[in-house]
């Protein structure tokens, strides 16, 4: 790619073609990772940090998903397992398995949680657009929590809603209807 | 030069009330008989600074009204007047009153001023009675401002202003070029300096200020806003205000007093209408929760610092050529680190620290209110007032110990002549004291009443189910029973309404706090409550102990002993759950493994420790893998970004950097019962 077609954007290195445009006013920065095949995509401006995996200190009597706490620098953070979360096999953590720390925003203020994710993939520039919604499918499986899908690069991304997500409360309430 | 003044608006309203705390305090304290001129001028002052402050900060609502206060204040403490019980009882609603309006105007809602209006005009009922001299003399600085405040000139002329500072104002620190800004701003303003006075350079004092001046000023406003301007230099300064109309009659305002209640009412009420416009005006500041720390913990505070910093610099140069010769200097710095930050721990902690009589201070007044609607005689003594107790703790226990004092006023102390008929003397004392007991800061809260009735509280309880007939409790157990849900003390001990808030509820507040409540009472004789407070919140000593791989942290004054188990003093209990007879008494075996679903070294109760631990009078023993080491932990919170876990108080962060949960012991054995339970049902239900 030759330096007059480079956008002002670094990230944004690709042909806007499709989901993925020149960085304007309506675009929005997401981060992708990747989870069994599948590539997710967060609103950038909520990560806080990428770690690596450490090992968490288990919490009693807690859903399965929540893998335990962290200590990040004094605060004591949750740790979920997207994996276990969506109902994905567990594999076991390897080297490239980091964790997401991510600032939500949820009914009782901003909430520190990490997310457990196979890899980090990329950062893209997205039109909103773009986004399709999720397919309305069988009433079993929520959907809530993805916000659309998108096409970059002819492949899917699903763009996750994170405070439905990692809304701790309302995932209990869920689990208990 | 423009200030915000609303950034000082939270200093301000603390300050205020404050000021009201001690006129409160001041009034109550008041021997109406022998009246301490202390104690008036401290109402006084505390009255006067109110007036102040709100005045500066344009709460006209309650300067006003703290005027009128301050003026029959300033008679009673020049002896002009007397205090009597009606005119304390006065000066108490006001309190009250001005109260409710500073946090009605620290909300920034509109105030509410029908009371104040009432109020002030009695004030003004009594200053206007007697003491025609001198009183009047009083009432005439004010009411002339006021009366003079009306006037107001549509014709064509002009003020003219004639403003002779004393030499002395600058050093009160006003700035007169501020005033003449301020007058700029309400019309044309021509203006004359008169610097006659000033003398040679040489001579020149640059802290007095010799210049007077004349203004002349062309404005719609009336005569009251121009002198408001010079509300606060008033005192320092010769200042005349005159009316020139330019058809050349001259008009001098005549300083006669008028005393017309009319006119002051609808001058204040026009200073109100001024006032609620200025709080409408949405200020989108945040409110912020401060504390009020005595300069020498601060002070300490600095010199540990200091110390860190030496400590630091030391271990730094250390450092830099670092042989292993100079090994035992390195392990001698970390020593003094570890010592400072210990100490630096300490004296933060100690910032927090309250002493208890913010909470006391304001039983007299419930005290004195309630014994007159009760109309009981009763006495207050507080002691300990002194002890510190942090500020979180001091916050949450006010309201637990309010309907404990309440408790103890209306059931407990009885009316005079049921005293005297059992040969009591006729004034119940109730007594509040605090003190430190180990690391627990103990309140108690005592009245020399008839205490409480044992054998009513056991029918009641039989009544409600809560034990058997059978039951053998006791006197301290059953007793204990009032803090069972659902077990008003009202139905038990009189008739007197309950107040919708139980003493379940007092234990479940005072349980929050990890503390504990008791109660001792002999009949006839009076009851005690005693409540039992952690020092802080914040820090916990704490007892290590290991389950499999996970490491849990005990609080470690729960903990009784510590002990292993002999499997020949252990029952099985209804294949439910089993019990261990410790000399006299059968303790309940929990094991944390099954209760949180972590993999144990062994699942043998010989294997493993008992802990012994106390939680809610209950003893129970938790089977765990190892004791390890005791530490003090710092408590942090699991619900700031997840939730509040069940038999968990919170967590904390290990030497090693890892977290490590702090066990609710309490919390746990409800977890253990609720689990015992829900075995026993799937056992039937496999049955």
């Amino acid at each position: 790619m030759s330096a007059l077609e480079k956008s002002t954007d670094p990230t944004d290195t690709l042909d806007s073609n499709d989901g993925q445009i020149e960085n304007n006013d309506d675009t929005q920065q997401y981060l992708t990772f990747l989870m069994d095949g599948e590539e997710y995509g967060v609103d950038i401006l909520s990560v806080q940090e990428i770690r690596s995996w450490e090992q968490a200190t288990s919490i009693p009597n807690v859903p399965d998903y929540v893998k335990g706490v962290i200590n990040l620098r004094g605060t004591i953070v949750p740790i979920i397992d997207l994996r276990t979360r969506f109902g994905i096999v567990q594999e076991e953590y390897s080297r490239i398995t980091v964790v997401i720390v991510l600032k939500i925003k949820t009914s009782k203020g901003e909430r520190i949680t990490g997310i457990v994710v196979d890899a980090v993939s990329d950062v893209y520039s997205l039109a909103t657009e773009n986004m399709r919604s999720p397919p309305d499918v069988s009433s079993h499986v929520n959907t809530d929590f993805i916000k659309g899908l998108i096409n970059v690069k002819e492949k899917m991304v699903i763009l996750l809603d994170l405070d439905k997500l990692l809304d701790i409360e309302k995932i209990q309430t869920k689990i208990e209807e | 030069m423009s200030i915000d003044l609303s950034q000082f608006h939270q200093v301000f309203f603390e300050e205020c009330f404050e000021g009201l705390d001690v006129m409160e305090n001041g009034l109550l304290e008041l021997d109406l008989d022998d009246i301490d001129s202390e104690l008036i001028n401290s109402v006084f002052r505390a009255a006067h600074s109110i007036k102040g402050g709100s005045g500066t900060f344009g709460f006209s609502s309650v300067a006003d009204f703290t005027h009128v206060l301050e003026t029959l204040l300033d008679d009673i403490r020049s002896e002009k007047r007397t205090m009597d019980k009606q005119g304390v009882d006065l000066f108490l609603l006001s309190v009250d009153c001005l109260r409710q309006l500073l946090h009605q105007l620290h909300a920034k809602e509109e105030p509410d001023l029908d009371q104040a209006n009432q109020l002030k005009l009695k004030f003004e009922a009594i200053l206007a009675i007697g003491l025609d001299g001198e009183v009047a003399e009083v009432n005439d600085v004010t009411d002339v401002n006021k009366d003079d405040k009306l006037e107001v000139h549509d014709g064509i002329g002009y003020w003219e202003i004639i403003f002779k500072p004393h030499p002395e104002i600058v050093q009160t620190g006003n700035e007169p070029s501020r005033l003449l800004k301020q007058l700029a701003v309400m019309g044309e303003l021509d203006v004359e300096a008169n610097i006659e006075n000033l003398p040679d350079f040489t001579a020149l004092d640059p802290e007095l200020l010799f210049v007077k001046w004349t203004l002349k000023l062309r404005t719609k406003e009336n005569k009251g806003a121009i002198s408001e301007i010079f509300e606060w230099v008033v005192d320092d300064s010769d200042i005349t205000i005159t009316w020139i109309d330019e058809s050349v009659i001259q008009e001098t305002i005549t300083e006669n007093p008028k005393d017309t209640a009319d006119n002051i009412t609808s001058i204040k009420e026009n200073s109100e209408n001024k006032v609620t416009k200025k709080v409408s005006k949405p200020k989108a500041s945040v409110e912020s929760q401060s504390i009020r720390v005595a300069t020498d913990k601060v002070d300490s505070l600095i010199n540990m610092v200091g110390e860190l910093v030496i400590t630091q610099s030391m271990l730094g140069q250390l450092g830099k050529d670092f042989s292993m010769e100079r090994v035992h200097r390195l392990q001698e710095g970390l020593i003094q680190l570890e010592h400072n930050t210990r100490e630096l721990q300490e004296s933060v902690m100690r910032i927090r620290m309250l002493p208890i009589s913010f909470s006391f201070n304001r039983f007299p007044r419930l005290v004195r209110d309630l014994s007159h609607t009760l109309n009981k005689k009763i006495d207050l003594k507080l002691s300990g007032e002194n002890t510190e107790l942090d500020k979180t703790v001091m916050e949450k226990i006010g309201d637990p110990m309010v309907h404990m004092v309440r408790n103890s006023l209306d059931h407990g102390i009885e009316t005079p002549d049921v005293r005297k008929a059992a040969g009591k003397n006729e004034t119940g004392t109730l007594t509040l004291s605090a003190y430190h007991q180990g690391g627990n800061i103990i309140i108690e809260i005592n009245d020399d009443g008839a205490g409480l009735n044992t054998q009513k509280i056991k029918e009641k309880a039989i009544e409600k189910g809560l034990i058997k007939e059978s039951d053998n409790l006791d006197d301290d157990k059953i007793n204990d029973l009032i803090f069972q849900p659902g077990f008003s003390t009202a139905d038990v001990i009189s008739d007197v309404s309950g107040r919708g808030v139980g003493m379940d509820v007092v234990r479940r507040n005072i349980t929050e706090l990890s503390g504990t409540v008791e109660v001792k009472s002999v009949p006839g004789e009076g009851s005690t409550f005693k409540i039992r407070l952690p020092l802080t919140l914040a820090i916990l000593d704490g007892q290590l102990v290991r389950v499999g791989k996970e490491i849990y942290i005990l609080p470690l004054v729960s903990i009784v002993e510590s002990i292993l188990v002999d499997e020949e003093f252990v029952n099985n209990v209804g294949g439910g759950f089993e019990v261990l007879r410790l000399r006299e008494e059968y303790i309940p075996i929990i094991k944390l493994y099954d209760v949180f679903g972590v993999e144990p070294d062994s699942r043998k109760l010989t294997d493993g420790l008992l802990v012994v631990v106390e939680g809610e009078n209950k003893k129970v023993g938790f089977i765990v893998d190892e004791l390890m080491e005791q530490q003090q932990v710092v408590i942090k919170s699991l619900e700031a970004n997840f939730q509040k876990v069940d038999g968990v108080s919170g967590a904390t962060i290990l030497g090693d950097g890892t977290v490590a949960m702090i066990l609710d012991v309490p919390g746990l054995i409800q977890l253990s019962g609720i689990q015992l339970i829900s075995n026993l049902k799937a056992g039937n239900n496999a049955a």
